[in-house]
């Protein structure tokens, strides 16, 4: 009875939101449950984003506060403190985002399969932080190299299911709103870590040390907040107890009372992990728009880089340019995430390809200045906003729960691969024929790509609804 | 403390807030406690005047204490004698007649990275924001300044690095912008792959240079002879980085990649090409890795910087025989980026 009741905890977790969100076709059976309170209850409720996605933002902003704090000075402390060029420390990169990407899946794979994703979200914090310990006694550029790896491994197993907590904690309507608020949150970290790293550099010129400790200390009370305020949500088991509303239905004995409480094989775990969602048919069309979309988006570094070709304002604040960028991502993750819930997940992440193809177009016109290098960060923000946090709920939205994990970490996969390819591929038109007409042709292509793949999304063709899915028991 | 679950959590949570923020603030103190009286303590160096007016090294003193990172000069036939130091700080430091270029990471909130080019009073006569860490520069005895910089991503979404080469007038007037939109050519035809990177400049005169080239996906760290008129990289040869022309012209000095195959990191020694027949001399006397640009301190002798195992930001600058008859030895203690002023 015990694990029952900890599918849902205390009301703000899946199972109460979501039941009471339902339209009342099925009538609860449960005792002492008053419909009409509940309903109104859930409206009040779907207008709030629940503690644990925002419990989990915080989670984000302190990790991400903590490894872009070391990212930022690390090129910085191999070259003043080792005494050595930051060329070998580029070397083990490549690989390492190739392997970051796979083990992704296998995240969300292990998410999916134990239906323990805050666990499985935990290992990968846990294995960052210890990162952390090392980096304090790593000598040498091998053992930072390797640290490197191991903290981007831990990102790549903790971000799907990290993701499909956020999709089991939200209220399925307003998905988009809640990984709005996540992203936000996550970006404040990952602006304010470099922010902080180098005030602790300019108050303590050789404070490496320090910055170390800091991090450190951020990546414990990430762990620590994830561990001891997460609850522990089993989004597969909340489903299957969703869709199995009565006794009957869940194997129960028909009176209460009785004491065989776990008899008859109850399995509460609903239908098992299968990769055939892979298969269906929105989820595939999702996966080539995403794919597509993404051999389309160059990395942000060409788009810094053209900007700083052309003029000295980008050059002077270079090392600032991402902050531009993440600012206007930030203040926009929510609003956009609630316009997505608003007016079609897929149509926002399709179009704010549009504002992408403006960035590019920004930063290839031949009018130097203040003026085109902002417009190109905001945009550049205002994209993301429209893309990265969108993508998972829409994906979360579009699957069964059983499989979201994977799926989420599928979807962001394949986006991540086209990305890398998209930037080699685009690496090839920059020395060819330039950055500027590389920069029109990518943008040529995109407002090509854009109308095509909205096309393929046309209709609501990927706002199923996964509740639906789940109506029928297995 | 009930039995209640989520109550026990944010207690743990809050004990927890509470130990890391004391924790780590006690350390933020006394790391700062510790930084300010080390900058305040006075450098324990024998200082010198008149070394300027003579044939000198200039450097980067890396001696802890209050002249951490001014830039100095010690007597070209008394390298480990007195320095006399100067105003300025920088990273890295080249030096021709009187003028000084260097270049500094400066620091803030806001981190940003300049070049500069000094008069021999140590003024300000031109300045360039720099885009990323300095990692390298030369100034030849016609005034042109090459810079390398590397332009480091601030976030995990960025892949790898890249470095910005440029070679400027030294009025700070750009000669040939980055060295990465000149045109490559392997073995006579156009290559242009993706991720090529140049870097470590060495001037032969004031059209003619050469630099490193290397392209991760094609696997090659050539060198190339560069063309500032035809702007042109040719390549000369695979596996040489970093090279250095030596005063008389015949020979370049370059670290050469040992490590064996599938190794993550490189090991790189320092080696001796003969442009004239283009026979490697490895100098595998020096057994450290050495990731520096060579620097000529006559014909025969070769100057690097090495970082000091136990003591993290202070160097020396090393001495090795460019023949490989001889084994390294200290020539400049605490010192960094050697520069010959003759």
């Amino acid at each position: 009875m015990s694990g029952l009741v900890r599918a849902a905890p205390e009301g703000t977790g899946p199972t109460a939101s979501t039941t009471g969100d339902r339209p009342s076709t099925r009538p609860s059976t449960r005792s002492g449950t008053r419909p009409s309170t509940r309903s109104g209850d859930a409206r009040r409720r779907a207008g709030r984003v629940p503690s644990t996605v925002v419990t989990l933002g915080v989670v984000s902003f302190l990790t991400d506060v903590s490894s872009e704090a070391v990212m930022a000075v690390l090129p910085l402390y191999v070259t003043a403190a080792l005494g050595m060029s930051v060329i070998a420390y580029g070397v083990v990169d490549g690989l390492v985002q190739g392997a970051g990407a796979l083990v992704r899946v296998a995240g969300g794979w292990a998410a999916d399969r134990t239906d323990r994703p805050k666990w499985v979200a935990a290992v990968g914090y846990g294995l960052s932080a210890l990162t952390r310990v090392g980096l304090l006694f790593a000598a040498g550029l091998p053992a930072i190299a390797s640290l490197v790896v191991a903290d981007r491994i831990g990102k790549g197993i903790r971000t799907a299911p990290r993701d499909a907590l956020i999709a089991a904690a939200a209220n399925p309507r307003n998905l988009g709103r809640s990984f709005g608020v996540h992203r936000a949150l996550d970006t404040a970290g990952a602006t304010l870590g470099p922010l902080l790293a180098f005030a602790v550099l300019w108050a303590i010129p050789d404070g490496w040390t320090t910055i170390f400790v800091i991090s450190l200390g951020a990546a414990v009370l990430g762990v620590g907040a994830l561990v001891l305020l997460v609850p522990d949500l089993r989004p597969r088991r909340a489903a299957w107890l969703r869709t199995h509303r009565t006794r009957e239905d869940r194997g129960l004995p028909k009176c209460k009372g009785c004491t065989c409480d776990a008899a008859g094989g109850l399995e509460t775990t609903g239908r098992p992990f299968s990769w055939s969602f892979l298969r269906g048919g929105a989820t595939v069309r999702l996966l080539v728009v995403a794919g597509v979309l993404g051999l389309l988006t160059v990395g942000d570094g060409f788009i810094y880089l053209s900007l700083q070709d052309r003029d000295g304002f980008a050059t002077h604040w270079f090392p600032l340019l991402y902050v531009g960028t993440n600012a206007t991502y930030m203040l926009l993750a929510t609003p956009i995430g609630r316009l997505a819930d608003r007016v079609g997940r897929g149509r926002i992440l399709v179009w704010g390809h549009t504002l992408l193809a403006a960035a590019y177009v920004c930063a290839a016109v031949p009018f130097p200045g203040a003026v085109t290098t902002v417009a190109a960060l905001v945009l550049l923000g205002t994209f993301y906003a429209m893309t990265d946090g969108v993508l998972a709920a829409l994906t979360s939205a579009l699957v069964p729960t059983a499989v979201r994990a994977t799926a989420i970490g599928t979807a962001q996969t394949v986006t991540a691969v086209t990305r890398m390819a998209a930037s080699a591929g685009f690496g090839v038109l920059w020395y060819t024929f330039g950055s500027v007409d590389a920069l029109w042709f990518a943008a040529a292509a995109l407002a090509i790509a854009v109308p095509v793949c909205a096309y393929l999304i046309r209709g609501g063709r990927l706002e199923q609804d996964a509740e639906a899915v789940e109506q029928v028991p297995a | 403390m009930s039995g209640n679950p989520a109550f026990r959590g944010r207690l743990m949570f809050a004990v927890l807030t509470l130990v890391v923020l004391a924790g780590t603030a006690w350390y933020v103190a006394a790391d700062f406690q510790r930084a300010r009286a080390e900058r305040n303590a006075p450098t324990q160096v024998e200082v010198a005047e008149d070394v300027l007016d003579g044939p000198h090294v200039l450097f980067r003193g890396t001696a802890p204490g209050d002249l951490y990172g001014r830039v100095a000069a010690v007597a070209l036939d008394d390298l480990s004698g007195p320095r006399e130091v100067t105003p300025v700080v920088c990273d890295r430091v080249s030096g021709q007649g009187s003028t000084t270029v260097c270049l500094r990471t400066r620091r803030g909130v806001v981190t940003t990275y300049e070049a500069e080019v000094l008069d021999e009073a140590w003024r300000t006569t031109a300045t360039w924001p720099l885009p990323g860490v300095p990692s390298r520069t030369r100034l030849s005895p016609d005034g042109l300044v090459a810079t390398t910089a590397f332009v480091t991503g601030h976030s995990y979404s960025q892949t790898g690095f890249s470095t910005e080469t440029t070679v400027r007038d030294v009025d700070g007037t750009e000669v040939s912008g980055n060295l990465e939109d000149f045109t490559l050519l392997v073995d006579g035809e156009r290559v242009a792959p993706v991720d090529r990177n140049v870097w470590g400049v060495t001037f032969v005169d004031d059209r003619n240079f050469y630099a490193t080239v290397r392209s991760q996906s094609l696997g090659h760290t050539w060198l190339v002879r560069g063309d500032l008129t035809e702007r042109t990289l040719v390549t000369v040869l695979d596996g040489v980085e970093c090279p250095s022309l030596s005063p008389d012209g015949t020979r370049l000095a370059f670290k050469r990649d040992v490590a064996e195959n599938g190794s993550a990191t490189p090991h790189w020694t320092p080696a001796v090409l003969d442009l004239g027949t283009l026979e490697i001399t490895v100098l595998d006397a020096e057994q450290r890795t050495v990731d520096d640009q060579l620097t000529w301190l006559d014909d025969a002798t070769l100057l690097y910087g090495l970082p000091r195992a136990d003591e993290p930001g202070t160097t020396d600058v090393w001495s090795l025989p460019a023949d490989g008859t001889g084994t390294p030895a200290v020539a400049i203690p605490q010192a960094w980026s050697p520069s010959v002023v003759g």
